[in-house]
């Protein structure tokens, strides 16, 4: 009855060294993002960026060939009363083209990003990017080194939990960029809640390496937490959308009554560099709707698993508590989203509501609350 | 200019969702009653409800619930004795079945009917009747375009109703016009939704009212029926009792119990799996194989049987004051820790007499898998789950047990009242066995011999039907949720009219709901595609004048 083989320390070790490691690239990059904020906040701000340069180029290209090519420019309506156009353009032999332009549009109020016009805060943030994606290799070593170390999925308990969550939610930033979408102003507040994630998971949550009790052998380990931990990741980037939605909707008002400065006395050039309140707006809800009915399918996967386990799949154990009130608060949310006199502002202090339940969820319970879900191994 | 209110209302057409109204209406009680059901059926209101559900769900999660741990709440309420009888009063630890609790969600669900019903009639009307037709002025709708052609109004629109009915939109031609609508799947969704959270419901409610649970402990090489005699306690429901036990029963052949011995976690378990022969029916004769683990029950009879704990059975033999065996076989003793340190006692109720007065005796003490080499430091205390080491402790008593008196006895505990402990040399009288040993009891009581161990494994037998329902209604509530959410609900309307000139001017125009980034994109598509039929007339004028010259006019 030799089991020590079942652990290879080794493996382990070296998952371990990578964590620190990915730790340390990403305080740099941190760091690298935080002097992209500082130049920026020295260019002058009113300078077009570089996507929106682009786009103007587009625009050049695609009216060129239009003799004779079938075009349409479609005025669009947007709720705050101003208008953009999108033209699409289809020759005979060649693909469609599709450009975008705004006039007194939302897509104009999308400021520059965190560089500004400042060529070295642009390049500390390219430096950043690079840096989170190095950082992002390293970290998705020690995730799959310590799968390797004992032959299972690496979330059996909660230092595994948050560091496949912490990938997660890097990845998924790392892969909005990949898709070309302009959120490097993301960067600064996704690496400071991993690096947090992270430095609670090497602290405070830190288990070897070990295998699972036989109560966690099961194919839905495998659904029921990965699909938790992307949800969380996800949750987590729609609630920073939701804090930066507030906190521009703030500024615009600020603005608008005549003072100068961003709330809680902020530089009115942080707020002016980021994207319009109604972007935001649109980002969190997106993201809150995707990720619901995954929220559910996760919600009724652990149900299942709690039939095979336990015997009965709800029995108001506090973790499956929580995870039903961080739905019903979700739901709540996009409820809010579609009854008047709920939208903007209200909805959002929802979401915030129904986030902070999720972190409850994920650390109130795992660490202060005793229930049948204590693998936190804390 | 068409103002926001304008195009919010319009897109909300979109969704039968019920509109908000302020005051009673009517007169008298009935338009009051009338008042306060549109108010319960409204958006806001459901909103309120789902929040108010969702604050009331808190409380269980954070004080012990009666449901989960009964103990718990007696522990709880003897450290608490200030607050306990006021959260008793409000049904602080039967939160999840407490009146406010039961209150809020049948609100909701009466909220949900009121709402969802309508609402399902409303969408079969919607289905029923045609697209709506074509604003007149087109140019107001959030989503626009326009061109002139040389191709003859007719033509055009007969071509626009082609080409959105190739598309999947339900379209229809009248008055010069195409009025075009997709994306029903978004409301079915919707509604599919909300009501698999009945069936959700329904299936809870099944369960409650018509599910069973009973506990069974059972040693290696032995048997259990399922029959209110043979288990250990049970819980039914309403329709679920004693006498409705299906008949099925099984034979634990064996259990393998596997631990990890390195490491920081040495002695956490690593398998635990109880393997049996079962039956079920009236067939006894015909017995199944079949492996029971943490996590994989078995499925037996309309029953699930669930591996719950485990522990060991030392063998025990008895000998009374004439060598005859009085007790023999293995007595189940229960972990203490989780190197299962493990308690116990023997009865042997039929030891006879002894210096002629009937006798009874008792044992109590420790069955240790593991022994240390020494208790001095520790204690009676096991060191490893597994048994490499076991060692039996016990102490003797003598007297009557009190099993004669007719009322019912833990078997795990010894009631000393009326039976006196064996000393030797003045001291409890106190053996440490290994198997194989035997113990001569003081006083000429006999002895004792330790024989060795069997396991035992205990099981839960759960008859819960509703399962499926709820998992039906769970798996169309995600379904309906995702077309709920990803499908757009949108309408699209072309217009095509011969001008003063000649030419005839193309009007395309869509309306979606608000979050929607894509109707200005399919729109474009389907112009662009209609340009087949209908080309662009190359020095096209500016459409933005014509626009604005018609909004003016308003
Ligand atoms: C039992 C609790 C309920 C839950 C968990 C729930 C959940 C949800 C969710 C998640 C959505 C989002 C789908 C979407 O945005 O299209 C939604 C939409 C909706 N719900 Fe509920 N709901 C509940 C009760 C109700 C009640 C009582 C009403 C009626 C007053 C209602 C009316 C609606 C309507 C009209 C929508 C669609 C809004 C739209 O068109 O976007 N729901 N619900």
């Amino acid at each position: 009855m030799n089991l020590a083989s079942s652990v290879d320390p080794q493996l382990a070790d070296l998952s371990n060294k990578l964590i620190y490691s990915a730790m340390a690239v990403y305080v740099i990059a941190m760091f690298a993002h935080i002097f992209e904020w500082t130049f920026g906040s020295k260019g002058a701000v009113a300078v077009r960026s570089v996507e929106q340069a682009g786009l103007a180029a587009a625009v050049a290209a695609a009216q060129g060939p239009a003799k004779g090519a079938k075009k349409v420019t479609v005025t669009v309506a947007s709720a705050d009363g101003g208008t953009t156009t999108l033209t699409r353009t289809a020759l005979a032999d060649a693909g469609a083209t599709v450009v975008t332009s705004g006039r007194d549009t939302v897509a104009d109020l999308d400021g520059p990003g965190a560089a500004g016009s400042s060529e070295k805060g642009d390049l500390a943030g390219r430096i950043a990017v690079s840096l989170a994606a190095l950082g992002a290799v390293l970290h998705a070593g020690a995730v799959l080194t310590r799968g390797l170390s004992v032959v299972r999925w690496p979330w059996g308990n909660m230092y595994e939990f948050s560091c496949a969550f912490a990938l997660a939610m890097v990845v998924a930033y790392l892969g909005l960029l990949a898709a070309k979408k302009p959120v490097r102003w993301l960067g600064l507040p996704v690496l400071v809640a991993v690096i947090l994630t992270l430095g609670l998971a090497v602290t405070v949550l830190y288990t070897e390496s070990e295998q699972l009790v036989p109560a966690l052998h099961s194919y839905w380990l495998a659904i029921h937490v990965s699909t938790a931990i992307f949800c969380g990741g996800a949750f987590y980037a729609a609630f920073i959308a939701t804090v930066l939605y507030l906190g521009k909707d703030t500024y615009d008002r600020r603005i608008a009554a005549g003072r100068t400065s961003g709330p809680l006395g902020t530089p009115a050039s942080i707020w002016q560099r980021l994207p319009a309140a109604a972007t935001f707006d649109k980002l969190s809800y997106r993201i809150n709707a995707i990720v619901f009915p995954l929220w559910t399918f996760t919600i009724v996967a652990g149900a299942i698993w709690a039939e095979a386990a336990w015997g009965k799949y709800w029995e108001w154990d506090p973790k499956e508590t929580w995870s039903f009130i961080t739905w019903v608060f979700y739901a709540c949310y996009l409820h809010a989203r579609a009854t008047a006199g709920w939208k903007g502002r209200k909805a959002a202090y929802l979401a915030l509501l129904a986030f902070a339940c999720w972190l409850f969820n994920y650390y109130g319970v795992n660490i202060f609350v005793t229930g049948k879900h204590s693998y936190a191994g804390v | 200019m068409s103002t926001q209110t304008d195009l919010e209302t319009d897109a909300e057409r979109l969704s039968s969702a019920p509109t908000e109204q302020d005051g009673p209406s009517g007169i008298g009680a009935l338009g009051w009653l009338r008042w306060t059901w549109r108010q319960l059926t409204s958006m806001r209101v459901a909103l309120i409800l789902l929040f108010l559900l969702s604050l009331a769900a808190i409380p269980g999660s954070l004080i012990p619930q009666n449901s989960q741990n009964a103990f718990k709440v007696q522990t709880w309420k003897a450290a608490h004795p200030g607050v306990s009888p006021v959260y008793e009063k409000l049904q602080l630890f039967d939160v999840y079945s407490s009146a406010w609790f039961s209150a809020i969600y049948i609100l909701l669900f009466v909220s949900l009917a009121g709402c969802i019903i309508p609402r399902t009639w409303q969408f079969v009307g919607v289905l029923r009747a045609k697209p709506p037709a074509a604003p007149k002025n087109l140019t107001r709708m959030p989503v626009y375009a326009a061109w002139h052609t040389e191709a003859g109004h007719k033509a055009v629109n007969a071509a626009a109703y082609a080409q959105l009915k190739r598309r999947g939109f339900r379209a229809h031609l009248s008055g010069g016009a195409v009025a075009a609508e997709k994306g029903y799947l978004r409301e079915v969704g919707n509604l599919a939704f909300h009501l698999s959270l009945f069936a959700l419901l329904a299936g809870f409610a099944w369960a409650s009212l018509a599910s069973g649970e009973g506990g069974k402990l059972v040693i290696e090489k032995q048997g259990y029926s399922n029959t209110a005699t043979q288990l250990d306690d049970f819980t039914g429901s309403q329709f679920y009792g004693l006498e409705d036990l299906d008949p099925f029963g099984f034979k634990l052949d064996g259990f393998t119990a596997r631990y990890a011995t390195s490491g920081p976690q040495a002695g956490s378990a690593r398998q635990f799996t109880a393997h049996i022969r079962y039956w079920t029916g009236s067939d006894t004769g015909k017995l199944t194989k079949g492996d029971i683990e943490v996590n994989h029950p078995l499925e037996i009879g309309g029953n699930k049987v669930f591996l719950i704990g485990h522990g060991y059975a030392p063998v025990v033999t008895v000998k009374n004051a004439k060598g005859e065996k009085v007790y023999s076989g293995p007595t189940a003793f229960l972990p203490q820790d989780g190197n299962l340190t493990s308690t116990g006692v023997l009865k042997v109720n039929d030891y006879g007499e002894k210096d002629g007065k009937k006798t009874q005796l008792g044992f109590n003490g420790y069955f240790l898998p593991t022994a240390p080499e020494s208790f001095e430091k520790t204690g009676p205390v096991s060191l490893f789950p597994d048994a490499a080491d076991p060692m039996l402790v016990l102490t003797a008593y003598a007297g009557d047990l009190g099993t004669d008196s007719g009322l019912p006895q833990n078997v795990y505990q010894l009631d000393t009242k009326h039976l006196t402990q064996l000393t030797q040399d003045g001291n409890p009288a106190r053996a440490r066995l290994k198997p194989g040993q035997a113990w001569t009891l003081p006083d000429g009581y006999g002895t004792l011999t330790f024989e060795g161990y069997q396991q035992w494994a205990s099981f839960t037998v759960s008859h819960r039907p509703g399962n499926s329902i709820a998992l039906i209604g769970a798996v169309a509530a995600i379904l309906g949720l995702i077309g709920s959410l990803f499908v757009q609900r949108r309408r699209v309307w072309v217009r095509a009219t011969a001008g003063p000139d000649g030419r005839t001017l193309v009007e395309v125009a869509g309306l979606a709901r608000s979050e929607s980034a894509r109707i200005a994109e399919e729109l474009a598509e389907i112009a662009v595609d209609l340009q087949d039929d209908a080309p662009a007339v190359d020095d096209e004028p500016s459409d933005e004048p014509a626009r604005t010259a018609q909004d003016s006019k308003e």
